[in-house]
Order: C-alpha cells, then structure tokens, then sequence
C-alpha cells in the first residue's frame, strides 16, 4: 500500500443572525442568503444520488433513522469557483471546492468567507428596514449548540479504517493545541473554565462513529468517497474548528495531510493511544498552559505538545524521503515553529493562532477596563472576532493593525471566489459553471448533468478527483461553445 | 588610569547604557500600551451596539 495525493476540501457552517429582528428564522436567512448571492453561480438541483451520508466505513449499513435530513427543499447553488454553497440545517454552508495542496485549501477556505459577506450583503435588499445579516464564522453560540467545520481528505481505500482510527486519533486530540479558535466558558456539562483552546472539544462524546449531531465521535466513520469508491475514501473530519487565520488553517490542513500519508505509507511507528481518548479531547482544550500530562494506554504520560512533537518528528522524516507538493516544506516549517512557541510562550502565537489572538485581545481588554471574565463586553468581543465582515469583524481588525500574519493578498482571495483551483476536478466543475451554467441542470461532487437540448439529459461523472484539471480540459472547453458542442468533444475524448 | 578606575569608568558607561536602554524600553512600551489603547478604542467604535442584548439574543441551531 501507498500514499495517495492528498486531495483536500472544508466546509463550513456559518452562524447566522439578524440584527433587530430577534425572532428571525435561520432556515429562511440562510436560504435568503444563499439565493442573494449574484457571484457567478449556477442554481441547480443538487443531486444526492451518488451520497449516502448514512454509509459507515467500518462496514456496516446505515442504521436505522441516522441518514441526516436531505435538503432536498431547499436551496442549492455551485459557484464558478466549484464550491458548492447552500443551507444545511438551519445554517448557510460553504464547501470549498477540492484543492491540490494545503495551501490552496486554505486559500479556498478563505475565500469562503467574501462568498459569505458579498451574499450577506446582497441580501439586505430582502430584509425589513434596519435589520441586517450577521454572519459568523464560529462554531458555538456559547449555549451548547454547536455547528460544523469540516476537513476532508482524500485516502486510499486500501488503507483499513481501523489504521486511521489507531494512528489519527491521538494526533487530532493532541493538534487542538494549534487548530483551537478559542472560546469563553465551557458547554455541554463540561467543567467551568474561563476560557479554552477550542470551540468544539466540549461537544466530543465518542471515540469512532457516524453521527455528526450528536454524540460526536473523534473519528467519524462517514464514508461517502465523492470519487471512485472502489479506490478512494474521503476522511471526513469533524474535530476541528473554523479557523479565521490562514496560517493556522495551513498547518492543520497540511499537519493532517502529511499524517495521513504516512499513515499509509505505514511509516507511523507508535499509535501513541491515549488512555481515555474523550476526556483528553476536554482536558487539552481546557488547558491554557499547555502542560498537562495526558495519561497513555501503555503507561505513563506525555504533554499534548510532547506528543505533537513526536507527530512532527515523524513527519519530517517522512517528508526527507518522499517527493510532495512544494507547500508541505512551509507547512513544515510552519508547524515547527508553532509547537516551539507554544512550549515557550503560548501567547506568542497570537500573530497566527485564532485562540491565542482572541485571548490576548480579552486580556487586553480586561486589562484596561477591568473586566471580569463574565462580562458581557467580553462576550461580544469573543463573537465578533469571527464576524466575516471585515468592516465589523475583530480577527480583521487584528490583522490591519499588524498583529496577526497573512498567507494572501486580497486580490488572490477575489480571484479564487471566482476561479477554481486548476490542478482538481473541480476546474471542470467551476468552469462549466461559468461557460455552460444555463445548460447544467444538476451537479454533485462526482458528477454533473447537462441539458444540451436533445432528447435526454446528459451525465459527465467526474470520479477522479485529479482529472477534469486545466491542463486535461482546457483546450477542449475553449473549443467548446455550448454544452452541447462539449458534450460531444467529450464524447469522442471519453475524457 | 588606574585598574579601578578603569572598571569604574566602565560600569559608569555601562550603568550610562543601562539607563538609556532601560528608557528606550520604557518609551517602547508607552507606544505599545499607546498602539493597544488606539486598537481598543477602532474596536469599540465597530463592536455591536447593545452588546450585552447580542450576545443574549444569540442562541443558534446545532448543524452538521
């Protein structure tokens, strides 16, 4: 067994309010949200045929009445980037479209958030007069309701799941300590604390499972492949949180990749099982100090740092040996330097680390004004750090006034809200979009369908997530007038 | 000079240093206190009027 190229997605669930008008229903702001965004778009039916959420990568079927609710009603847009943005629950989702390496993913992630504020404020014009949208990206309301960020990473299906639940469990336990976004108080019946490393700790119950709603597991054994299901596997992580610095969202999507291809490659030496998984999940999270001793199953102990140290020690080994994509050197670089600050002095990592900026701006804060822990000023703060709007949101206001460092200039943020990554499907996916969007009826990840006029609809499976590239189909999308003149050029390629 | 005198003179210059430095350490530090005070005041002329109703109002539905 080998690794694979590790394709990379998120997505994103935003909060979602409405200022002056506290009984606003979230499912219709965010389908007012969705339907007011005037990027380029194609409004489509989202086709779930080739999805099964309910499918378990250990084996089993779907159990009984555990299949998330399909939004079927609802609606359902694929942007010219290749994203797909609609309303999941009663919150606006963003799902990036796939990307070549960590740094694209991040870069996608980011652009996420201008879909967002354009589509919030496109849709003013629908709202009573003086209510506005507030987006968030968090994801807590600090009153036990929590709401997704998720990783997705493309494995090969060779890879027995119960590898990555041996030697992934412990390395996204211990990453909290650089993917946290930082949040006041604690949830779910966990522990007081004043403040923690991250937003969704408190809301891990379980070690492996499929549910996403409940009961949430370490390892989500969701397996829905969005590709070839005979080869792949798309890891479906849920333990992280929205990340609003791109810095930090490129070590934890890079960290994660390179651990998962060593993984397969079957260079991981030691699964480093904790003892009590879950309970570690909380106390990582709730230790500012970043020295709590967490008890191994073999015995003795070790610091969540200690242990990400060994994680990184093993991947840069890894990486002396093994040709990867040229973003995986700062992602190294980068991850180094996080885990050494953190051991030095984890406020130092405020110019990169969402929690660290967050706690140090409340510090501030309370330094000057006095302010308990509980005081409602530091509450809204703590919110609006992840507003998207950076006219309101205070990570933007942090990262004008020098204190936090960025990845990409805003030009490079506009161009990848309308342009998908080039080295994925997802440039098929985004270009038909924008060339062909009149034509196509329906999409998913893995497939869409075109209405070119003759007799029947037309499905193009995409399940190669490397095909479909610019460098595949460029050409014969130039060469392409309509959908039809495609789908025929398609035809004789077979491409 | 003297050996005395010479390690007088020289702590003398290196009190002298001190003492510079440790004013420079104290006018970079009103700066930055000056540079946070400047950022919380930006921040308070963007944070959500009736905070304390904001934050109360905001409850969200769980996703995923």
């Amino acid at each position: 067994m080998s690794a694979i190229h590790k394709v990379i997605g998120t997505e994103t669930e935003f909060g979602i309010s409405v200022r002056n008008a506290a009984d606003f229903n979230p499912v219709l702001a965010s389908s007012i949200v969705v339907n007011s965004y005037a990027g380029l778009r194609a409004k489509i039916q989202w086709s779930h045929e080739e999805e099964s959420p309910g499918r378990d990568a250990r084996g089993f079927g779907p159990e009984g009445g555990i299949i998330p609710e399909i939004d079927g009603g609802l609606v359902n847009v694929v942007l010219g980037n290749g994203a797909r943005f609609y309303v999941d629950h009663a919150h606006p989702e963003y799902s990036a479209p796939e990307a070549y390496d960590p740094l694209e993913a991040t870069l996608y992630d980011k652009a996420g958030e201008l879909v967002l504020t354009r589509a919030a404020s496109e849709a003013h014009a629908l709202l009573e007069e003086g209510q506005t949208l507030v987006i968030h990206k968090n994801n807590s309301d600090g009153k036990g309701n929590s709401y997704g960020s998720h990783e997705n990473y493309l494995v090969t299906r060779d890879l027995p799941f119960s590898d990555l639940v041996d030697y992934f469990t412990t390395f996204l336990i211990t990453r909290q300590v650089y993917t946290g976004s930082g949040k006041l108080g604690s949830e779910n019946g966990r522990p007081a604390v004043p403040f923690q490393l991250t937003q969704r700790a408190d809301f891990f119950e379980e070690e492996v499972g499929l549910e996403t709603t409940l009961k949430r597991p370490i390892i989500n054994t969701r397996d829905e492949p969005h590709g070839d299901p005979a080869k792949y596997r798309r890891l479906h992580v849920i333990i992280g949180d929205a990340n609003m610095s791109e810095v930090q969202n490129l070590i934890k999507l890079g960290s994660g990749a390179i651990i998962l291809m060593a993984i397969e490659d079957g260079v991981i030496p030691d699964t480093l099982r904790l003892a009590r998984p879950v309970e570690a999940t909380w106390q990582v999270s709730h230790d500012l100090d970043l020295n709590q001793p967490l008890e191994l199953a073999e015995g003795g102990t070790a610091t969540a740092l200690e242990l990400q140290g060994r994680y990184l020690e093993w991947a840069r080994k890894y990486a002396e040996n093994t040709d990867l994509p040229e973003p995986y050197e700062q992602v190294l670089t980068e991850w180094e330097m996080v885990l050494d600050d953190l051991e030095r002095d984890p406020l130092s990592t405020s110019d990169r680390l969402d929690w660290a900026a967050k706690y140090r701006l409340l510090q501030d804060y309370r330094d000057r004004d006095g302010l308990e822990w509980s005081a409602p000023k530091l509450r809204m703060l703590a919110l609006q750090y992840h507003d998207v709007d950076p006219a309101k949101g205070l990570f933007f206001k942090l990262e004008e006034a020098g204190r936090i460092r960025k990845l990409f200039t805003q030009a490079e943020v506009e161009t990848a809200v309308s342009e998908p990554p080039a080295r994925t499907r997802a440039y098929f996916r985004g270009k038909s979009v924008r060339k062909y969007g009149d034509s196509l009826v329906a999409a998913n990840w893995d497939s869409l369908v075109f209405d070119s006029g003759e007799e029947t609809l037309k499905r193009v499976p995409m399940m190669e997530p490397l095909r479909g590239t610019k460098e595949l189909v460029s050409e014969l999308l130039d060469r392409s007038d309509d959908a039809a003149s495609l789908l025929r050029a398609l035809g004789e390629n077979d491409e | 000079m003297s050996d005395r005198e010479q390690k007088r003179t020289e702590r003398r210059e290196s009190e002298t240093e001190e003492a510079v430095e440790s004013a420079e350490s104290v006018e970079a530090g009103q700066e930055v206190t000056e540079r946070i005070d400047d950022l919380l005041d930006e921040i308070d002329s963007v944070l959500e009027e009736n905070a304390e109703e904001f934050v109360k109002n905001y409850v969200q539905k769980g996703g995923e």
